[in-house]
C-alpha cells in the first residue's frame, strides 16, 4: 500500500471514525483500555450475541492512530465469530511486531503495516485490540 | 543564555519540557565524575582521608541549601530521592499518626499526582476528609476561596507553589499566616517553585517543603524536604537501617541518630547530592532574578506569536512561570506532540499528573511548552512556525 493512499485511510477514520458515540444499552460488554505511557484513553461497549460479534461502539479520548485503529477494527470486526476475530486480532499484532501476518484479512488495518517505524505508536494502534480482547474475555466469563 | 554550559544543547534538538526536568550543565556532571574518581567513598565514615573529603562535600552541599531556602538550621534539611519521596514522608512519617478520623485535609485539584496519592491513602486508612479548593476563573487558588472550605476539623493545607500544569503561584504566605491562626499545618510541593524563584521558608512560614534537584540544573534522584526543626524532631523514619542509629541491643532499645541523619537512613545518593550543590552553585552565580526575568520574557515572547496564531487556544494566558499550556483546535495534544518531535521539538502532551484538574479546567489534555532560562527567542520562533500552519500539522502527524 502507498504511503499516501496509508495516510488518507488513517486520517479518514480519524475524522470520520465509525461507530465513535457512546450507549447505556446494557446488552453491550464495556471495557474501559489505556495507554500506560501515554494519555488515550478509550471505553470499548460491545455487542455479543452467541458466537457473533453483532455491534462495537466506542468513546472517548485518543490520538490520531488509536482513533482511526478503532474505527478500523470496528468496520472490520462487526460480523464476525469471536474465533474469526481472534485470528483477525493476532495477525493485526503480528504485523504490528513485526512478525509472519497474512495480510489479506486485514483490509484497511494493513495501513499501519510500517508503524514499528515509530516505537512510539505501536502501543496506540494496538489500543483498540487491548479493547476488544479484554472485552471477549468478559463475555465468555 | 549560558548555553555553552550544557552538553545536551550540542544536539540538534529544541527543549521545551524543562518543568519535566531540566538539562544538566558541564560544572554538575563533572562535579559527580570528581567524587567517583577522586574521593569515591562512603559518607559518614570519617575514618580516613578521602572518606572524610565525603562528609564535607555532602555536608557543603547541606549548607547550600539551607541558605537556598533560608532555613534555621542544617538540621532542617534532609536530603531524599525526590519530592515524591519527601511528600510521602511528609505525610506517613509526620501526619499518619497525628490525623484522625473526620479530620480534614486541603487539597488543591490542580496537585500533582504526589501531593494526591499519599493523602488518599490516609484519608482512607485513617477516616480523614480531604476537600479541595475552588480554583478561581484563571485557575488560581486564592485565600478568599481557601477559607471557605476550612472547618475548625481542617488539620492541615497541602499545596504546590507553583503548578506544574498552568505554572500559577499560590500566595503561600498568606496562606500559611491564616493557617497558623487557625492551628492548621501547611505542606508546600516545591518542586516548581524553588527551582524558579527564591523561596525563603522562614519568610513563608511554611511547616514543611519538598523539592527535587533534577528540576533546578541538577541530577535526577535527589530531593529535599525541609521541615521545622520542632515538627521534624516528630517525623516518625519511615525508612529505617544504617547510619540513622545511635544503638540498638534489642527491638526495645533503639536510639536513633539526630536530625537530620535519622531521616536519611542507608548510603544516600552522594554523588547526587555533590552534583546538586554544583548545580545551587551554579544557580547562585547567574543570580536567581537574572533567570527569572529571563524566564519571563521569553515566556512573553512565545504567548505574543501564539495569541495571533486562530487556531490555539491557550489555557493560561497569564502565568508567573515559564509554563505555557495549549491545544491546536481540533487535534489531539498527543498528535500535535509527535508532529513537533519530527522536527526535533520536545514539549509534553497530557495531563501532567494532575489528573483531577480536568474537572476543573474542562480539557482534559494539553501541550506544555515549559521554558527555561538556556532556551532562545529563534527555538521559540521555530515553534511558533510548526504551529502556525494546522493543515501542515494534520499533514505531518501521522
Ligand atoms: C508540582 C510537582 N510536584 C511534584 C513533582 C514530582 O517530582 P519528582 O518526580 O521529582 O519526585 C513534580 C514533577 O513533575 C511536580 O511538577
Amino acid at each position: 500500500m502507498d504511503t499516501n493512499l496509508k495516510k488518507e485511510i488513517i486520517m479518514d477514520h480519524y475524522l470520520n471514525p465509525k461507530n465513535k458515540i457512546t450507549t447505556d444499552d446494557s446488552r453491550y460488554v464495556k471495557v474501559n483500555t489505556n495507554n500506560e505511557s501515554c494519555i488515550d484513553n478509550l471505553n470499548f461497549y460491545v455487542l455479543f450475541n452467541g458466537d457473533l460479534i453483532e455491534d462495537i461502539k466506542f468513546d472517548g479520548e485518543a490520538c490520531a492512530i488509536s482513533t482511526s485503529s478503532s474505527s478500523i477494527m470496528i468496520t472490520n470486526m462487526i460480523g464476525k465469530t469471536i474465533a474469526e476475530a481472534e485470528e483477525y486480532i493476532n495477525n493485526f499484532e503480528a504485523m504490528i511486531n513485526e512478525e509472519k501476518y497474512n495480510s489479506d484479512i486485514l483490509n484497511e488495518a494493513n495501513a499501519y503495516d510500517d508503524i514499528y517505524k515509530q516505537n512510539n505508536r505501536k502501543n496506540c494502534a494496538l489500543l483498540p485490540y487491548k479493547g476488544i480482547k479484554k472485552a471477549i474475555a468478559e463475555y465468555r466469563k | 543564555m549560558n548555553r555553552e554550559d550544557f552538553p545536551m544543547l550540542k544536539q540538534d534538538i529544541i527543549y521545551l519540557d524543562n518543568s519535566a526536568t531540566t538539562l544538566k550543565p558541564d560544572c554538575v556532571l563533572n562535579k559527580m565524575a570528581e567524587y567517583y574518581k577522586e574521593y569515591g567513598a562512603n559518607a559518614h565514615r570519617g575514618d580516613y582521608d578521602i572518606s572524610y573529603k565525603v562528609d564535607l562535600e555532602y555536608e557543603n552541599v547541606r549548607d547550600l541549601v539551607r541558605d537556598l531556602i533560608n532555613a534555621k538550621s542544617k538540621e532542617e534539611v534532609v536530603f531524599t530521592s525526590g519530592t515524591t519521596e519527601s511528600l510521602n514522608m511528609i505525610v506517613n512519617g509526620f501526619f499518619e499518626s497525628l490525623l484522625e478520623a473526620g479530620d480534614e485535609i486541603i487539597l488543591s485539584t490542580s496537585e500533582h499526582a504526589s501531593n494526591i496519592l499519599p493523602w488518599f491513602r490516609i484519608a482512607r486508612n485513617n477516616g480523614c476528609i480531604i476537600k479541595y479548593v475552588n480554583l478561581d476563573d484563571n485557575y488560581y487558588v486564592t485565600l478568599e476561596n481557601l477559607k471557605k472550605v476550612i472547618t475548625p476539623n481542617t488539620k492541615v493545607i497541602s499545596l504546590a507553589h507553583i503548578t506544574n500544569v498552568i505554572g500559577d503561584v499560590r500566595p503561600i504566605k498568606e496562606i500559611a499566616k491564616f493557617a497558623h491562626e487557625n492551628n492548621i499545618f501547611v505542606v508546600v510541593d516545591g518542586a516548581q517553585s524553588v527551582p524558579h524563584m527564591k523561596v525563603d521558608v522562614q519568610d513563608l512560614d511554611i511547616d514543611f517543603l519538598a523539592f527535587s534537584a533534577h528540576k533546578m540544573l541538577g541530577p535526577t534522584g535527589v530531593g529535599v524536604l525541609y521541615g521545622k526543626k520542632e515538627l521534624l524532631e516528630h517525623l516518625e523514619p519511615t525508612i529505617l537501617g544504617g547510619g540513622m542509629n545511635e544503638s540498638f541491643d534489642n527491638e526495645n532499645a533503639v536510639i536513633l541518630k539526630s536530625l537530620p541523619t535519622r531521616l536519611e537512613a542507608g548510603t544516600p545518593n552522594i554523588a547526587g547530592v555533590i552534583g546538586f550543590g554544583a548545580a545551587i552553585k551554579y544557580m547562585n552565580q547567574i543570580g536567581y532574578d537574572r533567570i527569572i526575568d529571563r524566564e519571563r520574557y521569553l515566556r512573553n515572547y512565545l504567548i505574543e506569536k501564539l495569541v495571533r496564531i486562530p487556531h490555539i487556544d491557550i489555557i493560561n494566558l497569564e502565568s508567573d512561570s515559564g509554563i505555557v499550556a495549549f491545544n491546536v483546535n481540533g487535534i489531539f495534544s498527543q498528535d500535535v506532540a509527535y508532529y513537533l518531535n519530527k522536527y526535533n521539538v520536545c514539549v509534553r502532551a497530557g495531563n501532567h499528573c494532575a489528573k483531577i484538574l480536568k474537572n476543573a479546567v474542562g480539557v482534559t489534555n494539553s501541550i506544555r511548552v515549559s521554558i527555561s532560562f538556556y532556551n532562545t527567542e529563534s527555538e521559540i520562533d521555530d515553534l511558533v512556525e510548526l504551529l502556525k500552519n494546522k493543515d501542515k500539522i494534520m499533514k505531518e502527524m501521522l
